[in-house]
């Protein structure tokens, strides 16, 4: 278990994570060392995210998968410090590890030096732009607002930054729809309006969660496209969050798949989408919508329900929901908790099974009902 | 907009004619149908049957109702004129009649008693808007914390406490014990030291029982703003708390309060029945509570149609000032 | 469900107002300050003069809960008004302004002399009194004593009021009233001559002893033509006494201001000390003894006694600023003889033994707050009375917790040993009353006799109770009821609920239809008897034919708690009104 210590490489092998408080400031952008957001409830404590690691660098993207309630969008929040902001009641969510951004460590720096990280250094795009835009503002007013707490400059400039911002992301007569209201505008557009508010300061990393689920199709593939080109101009880290393998085959450097609040396969996009070494990843390809299917069964999601977060099975969190949980020897799958190795270059997974089997039960039983 | 509001206008004058069928229908044919006879309790102990029917004929109880519910319209815009035996007394425009009970007239009553409780519902609302909301607010902010729990106990205190009890409660301790104010209503017009005496126990009293109940409603609004996804998206912009809060929570936690304010403030101006009797004030509460003690139809009416107005004006003016708060409204 | 928050609801309602009453006993101490060193004592202007003194100048400040009925002084039936009408109306006699019984007499006021009576007591003259004027200096004549009087007439424009005079001096109604009067001078009543503008000639068609207590009421006060304003008048009457109308806000307040136009030398009874008089109205009783107490306000307009809680403070802290007087109402229940079995006299009487009497006093409120037990039909304020000496039934004496084997020996003489059933109809609105019927349904329900409690509309007693035929259909055995005289006579408290000729269909007070032809008689005696001494023994000999007859069940003469400020002078109850004098009423300070 080696790191793969290549410069730039997005995704670090799991020496990052042991949380050691002596651990060096990483040189990678964005260094997430065993991630755990914990939320106490009346049930027991809900583990969401539970030692999660990995690396990003400027200008690469990095995509999360995981079916419904897998941690995802907790991770991402909990990047952003929206755990901890604004939480009100007795109950406050538990957030420990470390979150390296560009040197700074965002757990231990004070909560207010976050709040200003926030919007301008990383900025989030939402999965409902309606219900994530303000309905009684303009979105010129929301996103002057967006601007101006960062920068020192008065409402003409901003709102001149707003319409050009507008213009950018493609909406026509930015200079008249600076005025409209969120509900004035069509689905497509308010996550266009969305996007140009998070990329309105120059964020250096942008976290998009689930920035398409609520469009249809066309204009799902305009948005990626757009998340794409500006990726590209302004050079930014961006994290795509999706249950949807395909949207981020096409669009992420590197893949990293979550179960249960952990990690159970990253690698290089090309590698986890062409030779995934997971059972779980491979039901995800299974349920992926392909065009040569019929609409109706395009999602066939992985038999049986996600993981209770409370009392994750023993073993493999997997197991109760895998064809192979058999395959290992000595019933580990039920027993011992898989660690991330290392199965191809710069490619981990979480699984018991030999590196032969996996390879015999791809090439024999999965890729040919693809 | 223009033609909402005049549509809207219009049928608010439909609504008030159909209330003032009502009451007359309350008034005349409830005691028909009871056979009770109202002219006799305006006759003196030796009420004989030929006096009764004169009071009858003079009160105006023995013509058809519709046709004393016409002439009370007409009254209001044309004036009318009284007249019985011998007794001919022109009433100019607007007309609401003379009090059975006392003969003054009732108009100037209400425009004399208006401002009293306009007064009283506008310095309670004002009270209740702040003490109400920053209760709650803060109780959603900090909820199921100590402070949380005990506003909300007191809260609970104030909407079940009768008016009557809060009110000799806080006569009994700052009137009457520490003497803080005199609690006499004095006419602002004589001396605003003395009005603000009399009136500030009647707002406390009356704010109490309102602030009670705009601080569970704030507290419920603002903990359900709380959680929408465009305060999450205003905290990743990088705002503070306090704009957070302050700006996008709370433009939306006011839009219901500030229906509900127009809405009860509306009825207040004929509903601060309570408040007004047990401190004694002069406003339209008090005047239509010894009203229907007397039978006095009149002034029954003349309160219940300003009381009508007023609500259906503050109705019209939420409406509009929604559409202002809110864009999605449109007055169409 | 509904009912358990109701009643926890009403729990804590109670316990509320317990809560209250507590904090104001101790609000109300803490602000007595002790300074009050000068009380007269406990019921000390029961029966003499308190403080007194001639200071003049200073405000007297009344506080009351309720309105006059009306100003007008033909238009008003409350006592607590006729009594303050006496400052800014005079007539051609009034009472006497001393403490007690002798306050129920009468004396020349307007009038020089109590009037010469003559052709058998028929025609009574009176002559006017030099320097008598109104409030703009123009004299009083008898002319505006005469349209006063005719005003009464007017029914349809003035109701409200006392009609006697109506009634005695135009029996058939042949006058229309000065409104409808045809005559220039509108003074077409015939019975009623003004030969010159000092004297005043009445004629009456039948001799009536007590004409002149008619003339004593405010409705046969002056009132000068052109300031007639009819409906309105009441809200500004045209002022003949020592005060007139200075504002006057119904329902809020009223002041009187001097008539500097009044001459003390024309008047022997008003001394019209202070300089203002002043009324405020209260919508919370409770609030406005408070305020009594306090010492902002000097008496209750209303004479009817304090709030449950006021009546606790002041009986604890202050009890030397309270009397205690009779109300002047007696309390009682009436047996309708058209209900069976009440047409017999037996099952009549065999309610009354049967009746715990004492607890009867105590629903009414006790004897302070409620009565003595009332032992027969005349009240102890009515010339003739025997007060309680007379109690033909043993009610306050070895009776007083009811007599059930009476009870029993009464129902079988009535044919019913095993008692009956019947309906009490109270008024919803007297919580007092309804406590009442329920403590004489339980006492009546020891020798048999199973009584419903049928709670009416207080406000609409005449088409109910005051209408034989529904008491009848509704099965009405027993009436709650009270009763208090328009003038202290016999024939002002009596006529109406004994004789036989006031039997009504509607508005009929006669709840028993007494039609005993000795009664009728003997009123009749009475109208004619000039001989106070002779009238008050035909008093007594009605009273006893009542009671005799077991028409009614007294259960008190009422009493009440009345609040005296300290600052009063001459302070005394007088038996014309029920309540302190208040035109004799002075304040120590002119502050
Ligand atoms: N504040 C919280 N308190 C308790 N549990 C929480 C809280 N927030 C999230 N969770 C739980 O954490 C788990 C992960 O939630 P998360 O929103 O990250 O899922 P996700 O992967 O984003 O799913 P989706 O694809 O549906 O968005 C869920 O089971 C959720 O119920
Ligand atoms: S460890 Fe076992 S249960 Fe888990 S994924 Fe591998 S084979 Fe399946
Ligand atoms: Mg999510």
């Amino acid at each position: 278990m080696t790191e793969p210590g290549r410069s730039g490489a997005p995704v670090d092998g799991p020496a990052a994570a042991s949380p050691s408080a002596a651990s060096p400031a990483p040189s990678a952008f964005l260094d997430v060392r065993d991630l755990r957001v914990h939320f106490p409830t009346d049930d027991g404590l809900v583990k969401s995210v539970d030692g999660l690691s990995f690396r990003l660098e400027r200008g690469r993207t990095l995509g999360i998968v995981g079916e419904s309630g897998s941690g995802k969008s907790v991770t991402s929040l909990g990047i952003m410090g929206l755990h901890t902001a604004g939480r009100y009641g007795r109950r406050k969510a538990r957030v420990s590890g470390e979150i390296w951004l560009n040197g700074t460590e965002l757990l231990s720096v004070g909560a207010d030096h976050v709040r200003k990280l926030r919007g301008r250094e990383m900025a989030m795009i939402f999965q409902d732009p309606l219900s994530a835009l303000h309905p009684y503002y303009t979105i010129g007013e929301q996103i002057v607002e967006a601007y101006r707490i960062h920068h020192d400059v008065g409402k003409k400039a901003a709102r001149k930054r707003a319409i050009e911002m507008l213009d950018r992301v493609g909406i026509p007569q930015p200079d008249k729809r600076v005025d409209n209201y969120p509900h004035e505008f069509s689905g497509g557009m308010r996550q266009r309006a969305m996007i140009a508010m998070s990329l309105v300061n120059n964020p250096e990393l942008l976290i998009a969660d689930e920035p398409t689920t609520a469009l249809d199709v066309t204009v799902q593939a305009q948005i990626l496209d757009l998340i794409r080109d500006l990726q590209e101009e302004f050079g930014s880290a961006v994290i795509v969050i999706t249950h949807d393998l395909g949207v981020v085959a096409e669009l992420a450097d590197d893949i990293l798949v979550m179960y249960g609040g952990r990690c159970i396969e990253r690698g290089p996009a090309e590698q986890v989408f062409h030779e995934p070494r997971h059972p779980y990843t491979w039901g995800l390809l299974g349920s992926m919508p392909r065009l040569d299917r019929e609409q109706q069964d395009r999602l066939v999601p992985v038999k049986g329900s996600p993981p209770s977060l409370i009392n994750l099975p023993s073993g493999c969190a997997f197991n109760p929901r895998c064809p192979y949980a058999d395959v290992p020897k000595d019933d580990l799958s039920r027993t011992v908790r898989p660690e991330l190795t290392e199965v191809g270059d710069r490619h981990w997974a979480a699984c018991h099974m030999t590196q032969e089997q996996r390879e015999r039960i791809w090439t024999e039983e999965i890729a040919p009902r693809l | 907009m223009l033609a909402y509001l005049i549509r809207r206008l219009f049928a608010a004058a439909v609504m008030l004619v159909v209330i003032i069928m009502v009451v007359f229908g309350i008034f005349f044919l409830v005691p028909k149908w009871a056979g009770v006879d109202i002219a006799a309790s305006f006759v003196g102990k030796q009420a004989d049957p030929a006096a009764v029917e004169a009071v009858r004929e003079k009160l105006g109880l023995s013509d058809p109702v519709h046709l004393q519910a016409w002439e009370f319209f007409k009254g209001i815009f044309a004036g009318r004129t009284f007249a019985t035996g011998g007794d001919v007394v022109h009433c100019s425009a607007p007309c609401f009649g003379y009090s059975f009970k006392s003969e003054q007239a009732v108009w100037p009553v209400l425009t004399d008693r208006f401002p009293v409780t306009l007064g009283l519902a506008l310095g309670a609302a004002v009270l209740w808007l702040v003490f109400g909301v920053a209760a709650g607010v803060l109780s959603a902010l900090k909820r199921g914390s100590l402070w949380d729990r005990s506003a909300m106990v007191v809260a609970l205190a104030g909407v079940s406490l009768p008016i009557y009890f809060t009110g000799m409660l806080s006569l009994a301790t700052f009137a009457f014990g520490l003497k803080w104010f005199d609690a006499q209503y004095v006419p602002l017009g004589q001396s605003l030291g003395g009005w603000f005496g009399g009136m500030i126990l009647p707002w406390i009293t009356l704010a109490f029982l309102y602030a009670a109940m705009y601080a569970r409603i704030t507290r419920a609004t603002m903990m359900e703003v709380l959680g929408e996804d465009y305060i999450r998206t205003a905290r990743a912009k990088g705002l503070r708390e306090r704009t957070v809060i302050g700006k996008h929570a709370m433009r939306s936690t006011m839009t219901p309060i500030l229906t509900m304010l127009g809405m009860d403030l509306g009825a207040l101006i004929g509903g601060a029945i309570l408040t007004e009797s047990t401190f004694n004030l002069p406003g339209l509460g008090q005047a239509v509570l010894n009203a229907i003690r007397n039978q006095d139809l009149p002034i029954i009416l003349g309160v219940v149609l300003i009381t009508s107005l007023s609500v259906l004006l503050a109705n019209l003016v939420v409406d509009v000032l929604y559409a202002v708060i809110d864009p999605r409204v449109r007055l169409t | 469900m509904t009912t358990q928050r109701t009643s926890g609801r009403r729990k804590q309602a109670l316990a509320a107002a317990a809560l209250v009453a507590g904090l104001l006993a101790t609000a109300a101490c803490g602000s007595s300050g002790g300074g009050k060193t000068s009380d007269a004592g406990y019921d000390a202007a029961g029966n003499k003069v308190v403080n007194a003194g001639t200071t003049k100048g200073g405000t007297l400040k009344f506080a009351g809960t309720q309105d006059g009925d009306s100003w007008d002084t033909t238009r008003s039936y409350y006592g607590f008004a006729w009594n303050f009408m006496r400052y800014y109306s005079r007539q051609l006699v009034t009472y006497k302004t001393e403490p007690g019984k002798s306050g129920a007499a009468l004396q020349p006021d307007l009038a020089t002399d109590m009037g010469k009576v003559s052709d058998g007591g028929k025609t009574y003259t009176f002559t006017l009194r030099d320097g008598i004027s109104w409030e703009d200096g123009k004299p009083i004549t008898s002319k505006d004593v005469k349209y006063g009087i005719e005003r009464q007439w007017a029914q349809d424009v003035l109701s409200g009021g006392p009609v006697y005079l109506k009634d005695i001096l135009d029996p058939n109604g042949e006058y229309q009233g000065p409104y409808q009067d045809e005559s220039a001078d509108k003074l077409g009543l015939k019975a009623v001559e003004t030969p010159d503008d000092k004297t005043i000639v009445f004629h009456l068609p039948q001799v009536n002893s007590d004409f002149p207590q008619m003339l004593a009421m405010p409705s046969a006060s002056p009132v000068r033509q052109d300031k007639d304003t009819k409906s309105k008048y009441g809200l500004h009457p045209f002022s003949s006494g020592p005060y007139k109308f200075e504002s006057y806000e119904p329902g809020k307040s009223l002041e009187l201001v001097r008539n500097t136009q009044w001459k003390d030398t024309s008047d022997p009874v008003r001394k019209a000390y202070p300089d203002t008089v002043s009324v405020k109205f209260f919508s919370n009783a409770n609030d406005m003894d408070q305020r009594l107490i306090a010492g902002d306000y000097d008496l209750d307009l209303s004479q009817s006694g304090m709030s449950p809680q006021g009546r606790q403070t002041a009986l604890k802290q202050h009890k030397g600023n309270l009397d205690n007087p009779l109300s002047g109402y007696v309390r009682y229940a009436v047996f309708p003889q058209n209900v069976k079995p009440f047409d017999n006299e037996h099952c009549r009487k065999a309610v009354i033994h049967g009746a715990d009497h004492l607890s009867l006093q105590t629903a009414r409120g006790g004897p302070v707050a409620g009565g003595d037990i009332g032992t027969n039909m005349l009240p102890p304020t009515v010339p003739g009375t025997e007060g309680r000496e007379y109690d033909p039934f043993a009610l306050a004496g070895a009776d007083k917790n009811g007599n059930i084997a009476k009870a029993k020996e009464e129902l079988i003489a009535c044919g019913k040993p095993d008692g009956f059933g019947t309906t009490i109809a109270v008024r919803n609105n007297k919580p007092v009353e309804v406590a009442t019927a329920q403590s004489l349904q339980a006492s009546l329900k020891k020798i048999g006799v199973d009584a419903q409690i049928d709670q009416y509309d207080g406000s609409q007693t005449s088409g109910i109770v005051g209408s034989p035929s529904n008491v009848e259909k509704k099965g009405y055995g027993i009436i709650i009821d009270g009763w208090a005289a328009d003038f202290p006579s016999v024939q002002g408290f009596g006529r109406p609920l004994w004789d036989s000729k006031y039997i009504l269909e509607s508005g009929n007070n006669n709840y028993a239809l007494i039609k005993d032809e000795a009664i009728d008689e003997l009123f009749d005696a009475y109208a004619k008897e000039l001989d106070e001494g002779s009238k008050g023994r035909i008093a007594r000999q009605i009273n006893h034919k009542v009671m005799e007859g077991a028409y009614y069940l007294p259960f008190t003469y009422e009493k009440y708690l009345n609040w005296r400020s300290s600052r009063l002078t001459n302070v005394y109850m007088t038996d014309a009104y029920n309540g302190y004098d208040f035109i004799s009423l002075g304040l120590k300070s002119s502050k």
